[in-house]
């Protein structure tokens, strides 16, 4: 009770010194702050202190709503949702609006996909899993987030379950490796549950781990592709392996070494398991990790603010692995909610303490260009036995295989899927994705065949201010700037241009804007 | 020729050149430039790589077995004389006949492997699967040390595969997606050929300077934070963007610059003219080019789909090696043509296969010419039926290695990599369990 007294002293104290440092860039910043500061803004806040930096100004309310879809489904807010999220006077409409977001689709969708990138979803090579257990894994997965399964509840399936890969589908996890000698096996589950590369372990360590996979077998059955994950009966003798702490365990013969390894990954007293998932959530929310990779916990990589790191993972225990709990702790800061606009002072060091501009992913990006087009990527997969059936208009953040063949996702830079390494997925852009978006036909025909344009110009009565108001909506949820129309009255005065060219070129410039392909 | 053979001595000198490559370290992980010096000089400036993904039959194109019958034959029964003694091919490819003097024929490749994306792995990459690392394909190799950051300027990017790209792996490996293909779309068959990004229809060259400007009048968040340097990042690919959309460079793509005769004698095919694509590409200096040519996957009905498949394949092909010869570019551009592995080389002729043939990984036929590979040549042998290799086995790992050796790419230089490992290129020890690289026509 006292701490948690104390707590709300210090978190008043600090709402009242915390006026804006610099007058708020129009149209991405806010006069004053209507969220009050949490758990995280305190740690944070030290951390900013230690470093003699100072605090952004909260961002507008038109940039949180793009932003927090963006981070929690995939997806752009409709222009209805943006209008009415402006329009709502309530101070707490950014934390109800979190929450609604947790129960969409879209959800379930985009952080199925992001885990398939952990987990190395995909048919072909190296991973080699086959459509069927793609799909029956990509499921599985889908629906553990959608409920919200305890986040060790879910990490203790993957490492101990035995049996078919069409019928239990976490069984895949064994199977996505592309090495699968224990080793291989240790290698993967390291990466993926401890946030570590056993690559930088020192091999009697990595070797002692492996011994917790030394029995996992594989068998096929009649049916085409099937296999079976078991544990090779025939190794009867106890196994001595040595956890990452350096305990060792003498696991006798007849039991599941790996039940052995879970058991103790998943205790609350772990020092990787809880510390590994945090800043994952902290890295896919903000931008940054506090360990920066967020795959590269070891000794050498500390965090830059192990205070707030300690205090996620401490929430996240408490709440008994509800990912959901952390992720509202850091959505509802002040922390999550600061502008993303730089100032010019500031330190590298500080990366994870302010929200971090960032190339939207593959998948998201094409999604709305689809959207503004009015028409679905069309995927298939080039394996023939069994044909992947992929739905028309089927949204590109719910494919499951990461082998499906498209050209526009290996441009943007969708993962790989072939270690779950987390720089196996690049944002970063390149000379032929900006080819791709200023000057393909694709873009052009996306753009003059819009539904969503037809839609504005109808609804605009052949108004040029409200055409230029809803473009704006859709396309960056904000109303344009009065800078921004008298470009745009300047640019329809040219000689020559027609009215249509006028607003295929307005869309087309804000679909190539920074604040259309990042997310800010 | 004997004059630029590489000698036992360069050999020693490029081991050498390994070694100091490992005391350099780190220095050298990062620069291409340093590592790959000092060597040889390159023989081969390009390579056109003829991906027949799917997998050719060997003994419907460059292995031919008449004798075997036709559970092994079927219709393409007959072989033709090319224009080197000695040497016979499948009837069915009479162009490619004539050019025989160009290229050397392997017909003992092997590697086992009768999974599309495993094997395709396997020849893109010269490395065997399962250890879990995915490594770069060749063209992903050739851009890194022949690409931008070694000298190359041209504003086309270093790999190009026409038209699309292949998907079973990830071809840019742990190099990362600075070496991926750029996947030209389009088809080089049609009036125009639209290139992704580089060649749109219908956008005259004013109002794409119209648009840049509204699109700089309308950067407002790049205007508020002109310091972010993930914005810097996007503003140099757009001013590198523009160079290609308003400059010279993507005249290169403008085939209608190409005598009809021409035009014609490469077959009016999405796979002629891509072969005619590939030689402007060679022309102005791009290092990889890949033509992705499907169709070659025929379990079933097999022997219809070479009707149509193999009059497209010899005329395209053909007249490629001629038209670099005559433009004296055969010396410094390899072709390769070949897919992932071969087909089985007896015919299923029960439903629902009606003559198809399946995968066959454990011995099928390559093509190589060009680029310092001697020409007129076969190299190895299957059986009689084409099922076994009998003589001089070769490699996906002898393959690649051999070709690298031509481009001058140092086969022990360090590839940089995202888990701070010790990788090499291909190393003459990674050779295959036979003899190695093809110095025999070397």
């Amino acid at each position: 009770m006292y701490h948690r007294w104390l707590m709300t002293v210090i978190l008043l104290l600090f709402a009242t010194i915390c006026a804006l440092a610099a007058p708020p860039v129009k149209p991405y910043e806010a006069e004053t702050w209507t969220t009050p500061p949490n758990g995280v803004d305190a740690h944070v806040d030290a951390a900013l202190k230690a470093q003699g930096a100072t605090w952004r100004n909260p961002c507008s309310d038109e940039v949180f709503i793009r932003r927090v879809h963006l981070d929690l489904i995939g997806t752009m807010p409709k222009p209805d949702e943006v209008e009415e999220f402006l329009k709502n006077p309530r101070p707490d409409k950014r934390a109800a609006l979190i929450e609604s977001l947790f129960t969409r689709d879209e959800y379930a969708d985009y952080w199925s996909m992001k885990w398939c990138d952990i987990l190395r979803v995909k048919s072909e090579f190296p991973i080699n899993l086959w459509p069927n257990a793609v799909q029956a894994y990509h499921q599985w997965i889908r629906a553990a987030l959608r409920d919200n399964m305890p986040y060790d509840q879910f990490a203790r399936a993957l490492l101990t379950s035995s049996g078919s890969n069409f019928r239990v589908p976490p069984v895949n996890f064994y199977r996505a490796v592309p090495n699968r000698a224990p080793d291989g096996l240790a290698a993967a589950t390291a990466l993926t549950f401890m946030g570590t590369r056993l690559d930088t372990w020192p091999p009697a360590k990595r070797e002692a781990m492996a011994a917790f996979f030394s029995k996992v077998a594989y068998k096929k059955t009649g049916e085409w592709k099937e296999e079976i994950v078991y544990l090779n009966p025939a190794m009867t003798e106890p196994v001595k392996a040595l956890l990452p702490d350096g305990t060792t365990a003498m696991i006798p013969g007849n039991a599941d070494p790996r039940e052995t390894f879970a058991n103790w990954l998943i205790s609350p007293k772990n020092p990787w398991f809880a510390r590994a998932i945090v800043n994952r959530q902290w890295a896919w929310t903000m931008g940054h990790g506090i360990i920066h990779e967020p795959d590269d916990l070891r000794a050498a990589n500390p965090p830059v603010s192990p205070q707030l790191l300690a205090y996620l993972e401490a929430e996240l225990v408490r709440a008994r692995y509800d990912l959901r709990h952390t992720y509202r702790l850091i959505l509802n800061s002040r922390t999550y909610q600061q502008s993303s606009i730089t100032q010019d002072d500031e330190k590298p060091a500080l990366r994870f303490a302010h929200y971090t501009v960032r190339r939207l992913e593959a998948e998201v990006l094409i999604d709305a260009l689809c959207w503004i087009g009015g028409q679905g990527e069309s995927y298939s997969s080039p394996i023939p036995e069994p044909f992947t059936f992929i739905p028309k208009g089927q949204r590109t953040i719910a494919l499951a295989d990461g082998s499906i063949t498209s050209s526009f996702l290996a441009m943007f830079g969708r993962s790989s899927r072939d270690t779950g390494l987390a720089t196996e997925r690049n944002n970063q852009p390149s000379d032929t994705q900006r080819l791709y978006l200023l000057n393909s036909n694709d873009i052009q025909q996306r753009i003059t065949r819009s539904p969503l344009l037809r839609d504005i110009i109808r609804k605009s009565k052949g108004n040029s201010q409200e055409v230029a108001r809803n473009i704006y909506l859709t396309l960056l949820s904000r109303y344009p700037t009065p800078q921004e129309l008298l470009v745009l009255q300047q640019y329809a005065k040219k000689p020559d241009m027609q009215p249509q060219s006028v607003l295929v070129d307005t869309t087309w410039a804000l679909i190539n804007s920074k604040e259309f392909l990042y997310r800010h | 020729m004997e004059t630029t053979r590489i000698s036992r001595r360069e050999f020693l000198r490029w081991s050498l050149a390994g070694a100091a490559g490992l005391i350099l370290g780190d220095l050298a992980r990062h620069t291409p430039l340093l590592a790959a010096q000092p060597r040889p000089a390159p023989r081969a400036r390009s390579v056109i790589q003829v991906w027949m993904w799917g997998g050719p039959s060997h003994l419907d194109t460059f292995d031919p077995k008449p004798n075997a019958g036709n559970d092994y034959t079927g219709p393409l029964n007959t072989v033709v004389e090319t224009n080197v003694k000695g040497i016979v091919i499948n009837a069915a490819l009479p162009m490619l006949a004539l050019q025989a003097d160009k290229y050397a024929i392997i017909r003992g490749m092997a590697h086992g492997n009768n999974g599309h994306e495993t094997a395709a792995y396997m020849m893109q990459t010269g490395h065997a699967p399962g250890v879990g690392l995915v490594y770069p394909s060749l063209g992903a190799i050739v851009s890194y040390f022949k690409g931008y950051s070694n000298g190359y300027t041209g504003l086309i990017p270093p790999y190009i595969t026409l038209t699309e790209s292949q998907g079973r792996f990830a071809e840019e490996g742990f190099l990362g997606p600075l070496y991926k293909p750029f996947a030209t779309g389009g088809d080089p068959n049609q009036k125009i050929f639209t290139v992704d990004g580089v060649v749109a229809a219908g956008i005259t060259e004013q109002r794409q300077r119209d648009r840049r400007d509204l699109l700089h009048g309308l950067d407002t968040l790049g205007k508020a934070m002109p310091t972010e340097p993930a914005f810097a990042q996007l503003d140099a690919c757009e001013e590198k963007a523009y160079e290609l959309i308003l400059g010279d460079a993507r005249k290169v793509f403008d085939l209608s610059q190409e005598p009809d005769e021409l035009r014609d004698r490469y077959g009016r095919s999405k796979f002629g003219q891509s072969c005619l694509m590939a030689r402007r590409l060679v022309e102005q200096g791009v290092p990889f080019i890949t033509i992705n040519y499907g169709g070659w996957d025929t379990h079933k009905q097999h022997f219809e789909a070479m009707r149509q498949k193999l009059p497209e394949f010899d005329r395209g092909l053909a007249t490629l090696l001629q038209d670099l010869a005559d433009r004296g570019l055969l010396d410094t551009t390899i072709v390769w043509a070949g897919g992932e592995f071969g087909r089985t080389p007896k015919v299923d002729w029960d439903a629902p296969w009606n003559g198809g043939r399946g995968h066959f990984g454990p011995c099928f036929s390559v093509l190589l010419a060009g680029g310092g590979f001697r020409g007129g040549t076969v190299v190895g042998a299957s059986d009689a039926k084409g099922e076994k290799v009998v003589e001089r086995p070769v490699y996906p790992q002898d393959l690649i290695g051999s070709i690298l050796e031509l481009l001058g790419i140092n086969p022990d230089a360090p590839l940089p990599n995202n888990r701070g490992l010790d990788l090499k290129v291909m190393p003459a020890s990674e050779d295959g369990p036979g003899r190695g690289r093809l110095k025999e026509i070397i």
